[in-house]
């Protein structure tokens, strides 16, 4: 129920960034969602992709600093409170989100979450009936 | 059989001095027949007969690389250049480079050398020896091919760089004892890793040779894990012929180094005085046994101190401790003496760094950069705490506090040569 997030490790240098998205390009690899979190000197680039397997083997055999993460991904119909209302029943198990950041697909709004503790997220998920989507659900929605 | 020639290298410290008395008083006679040292014995009034007893090498001034450069390039051939059947040369980035001639005996030596020391680390003629030096001037390369050839190992000839292809030798051809440069040795397992090659399990390597560059003891034991292999720690210089002047036996307490071709003084490098024994000092060493161009007290740069005692491993040579770089590596930094191999020692307890570093100064700042390994977590918190850790205890160790820079993997220059981990912008008039 989780999907394949690849986190790579970017410096602060120009050029960095465009090397990883070429690599993604040329392999015919789609973006499907990407947040960065930066500091001073090096940055986090999250990101859903098309072929997270594909994508990992190419950027590690280009010497690309990567790692697979799992991370949950909440769908909501995108109006006023939605968010709000998925997360508070996180808040309520007492789980912590580490980091979040969305996109929207076919007028649904995703939340991609990173929680601190995964196996109690499952539970909320499961107790709370909240709409998810896993990695292969991705696959058809970006066919359509 | 333990030895490759167990008379000489367990020979007792009494006759093992006589022999390097004789030795000794033979190599003056023949460096006289060189320019520049009929020069220098003639202006210090050394004769024959100055040298009574091990002790009088005293009275023989230091040689050093300017004297080598000074004279380029045969000032100190002590045999005409017909007898001499190969030279080796520095690169002479700085200056004239450095030559030094051999004779056909000294090539057979300087083999037997190279043959003694692999033999004490356990290789023998079933074994399939792959040589990753460059060959042609630098010595690691023919210094190690000749030794592994006069042992009857069958040799591969690789030379350097060409991973790749490194990987694929050492797979097909079933070899089982790398010589390689430390840096370069942690870089070819991790290539092997990430191609799904698992040397414990898919090679035969048992023995690596690893020396050329200053190394600590945990970048060795991050060898032996990587590759399942011991790693055995050999110490050469061009000057000195080149590889097999001083080698690890099984002890892997300190390097042997072969006293009947060379005489060990360690001294401090400022007062040019002998150190006690155990203390660290720049290591001086004279050619007993070479003919076409003897050495005599010639001051290598290379910092070591002399471990005392015996070796369990039977062998009466006098043991060095693994260098701790050289006098010219050493950076001085706000009046603090910092040498590289002390912030490596730091990095290489780091599991989440890879092996790849650099070192930065410049407006009297320190930066160190370093790669992360492939235990690159997702997680932000961690890498911060990672930093953290890394500059304290860099600053417990160096006492300054030194800029750290945790890089991408590849950011920095691949070393496949001897590593270049000291980049120095000061500007000094």
């Amino acid at each position: 129920m989780t999907i394949h997030q690849l986190s790579i490790f970017l410096e602060n240098k120009c050029g960095k960034l465009s090397k990883v998205l070429d690599i993604l390009s040329e392999a015919h690899i789609g973006i499907i969602a990407a947040a960065v979190a930066d500091t001073s000197e090096y940055g986090i680039l999250r990101m859903i992709v098309s072929d997270p397997d594909k994508a990992f083997a190419l950027l590690k055999e280009n010497n690309v600093t990567v790692s697979k993460t799992e991370v949950l991904g909440i769908v909501t119909d995108g109006c006023a409170g939605s968010f709000a209302r998925a997360l508070e029943n996180f808040t309520k198990a007492g789980i912590s989100i580490e980091y979040m950041y969305c996109f929207s697909v076919n007028g649904k709004s995703i939340l991609i979450l990173r929680t601190n503790k995964s196996v109690e997220a499952y539970e909320v998920i499961r107790k709370y009936r909240l709409d998810y989507i896993s990695s292969s659900d991705l696959e058809h929605l970006m066919t359509c | 059989m333990t030895y490759w020639q167990e008379e000489l290298e367990t020979m007792n410290r009494a006759d093992l001095e006589k022999l390097q008395l004789h030795r000794l008083k033979e190599t003056l006679e023949r460096a006289n027949h060189s320019t520049f040292y009929t020069k220098v014995f003639q202006e210090h009034a050394i004769i024959p007969e100055t040298i009574r007893s091990l002790d009088d090498l005293k009275k023989i001034p230091f040689t050093t690389k300017e004297d080598l450069r000074n004279h380029y390039p045969f000032g100190l051939a002590a045999v005409p250049l017909q007898k001499c059947v190969r030279l080796h040369s520095s690169s002479g980035t700085t200056g004239n480079p450095t030559v030094i001639l051999h004779s056909a005996k000294d090539i057979d030596e300087w083999a037997n050398q190279v043959a003694r020391c692999l033999y004490m680390v356990g290789l023998r003629d079933t074994d399939i020896f792959q040589n990753t030096s460059g060959y042609g001037m630098f010595t690691g390369g023919l210094g190690f091919q000749y030794g592994a050839e006069k042992l009857g190992a069958l040799t591969v000839p690789a030379a350097a760089g060409n991973t790749k292809r490194q990987i694929k030798f050492i797979k097909d051809f079933g070899t089982t004892c790398l010589h390689i440069i430390p840096s370069y040795a942690t870089h070819l397992a991790e290539v092997m890793y990430e191609s799904g090659i698992d040397p414990r399990k898919d090679t035969h390597l048992h023995t690596i040779c690893i020396g050329a560059e200053p190394h600590s003891e945990e970048q060795r034991l991050r060898i032996e894990e990587l590759l399942g292999a011991k790693a055995y720690n050999c110490f050469g210089m061009s000057e000195m012929n080149g590889p097999g002047v001083a080698f690890e036996c099984k002890e892997q307490n300190g390097l042997h180094i072969w006293e009947d071709y060379v005489i060990v003084e360690i001294i401090d490098p400022i007062t040019l005085e002998p150190v006690p024994d155990g203390q660290v000092g720049e290591l001086v060493l004279t050619t007993i046994n070479r003919e076409a161009m003897p050495l005599l007290r010639y001051r290598t740069r290379d910092l070591t101190h002399l471990i005392p005692g015996d070796c369990p491993c039977g062998r009466t040579h006098k043991r060095i401790a693994r260098l701790k770089g050289r006098s010219d590596d050493m950076i001085i930094l706000k009046g603090v003496n910092i040498f590289p191999i002390q912030i490596e020692t730091i990095l290489m307890k780091f599991k989440e760094l890879g092996s790849n570093y650099l070192i930065t100064i410049e407006n009297d700042e320190m930066q160190v950069e370093v790669e992360l390994s492939d235990l690159f977590t997702d997680d932000y918190s961690q890498l911060q705490r990672l930093s953290k850790e890394v500059t304290r205890q860099l600053k417990d160790e160096l006492l300054l506090t030194p800029k750290v820079k945790l890089v991408g993997r590849g950011s920095l220059p691949i070393q496949e040569g001897k590593a270049v981990r000291v980049k120095d912008l000061r500007k000094f008039s």
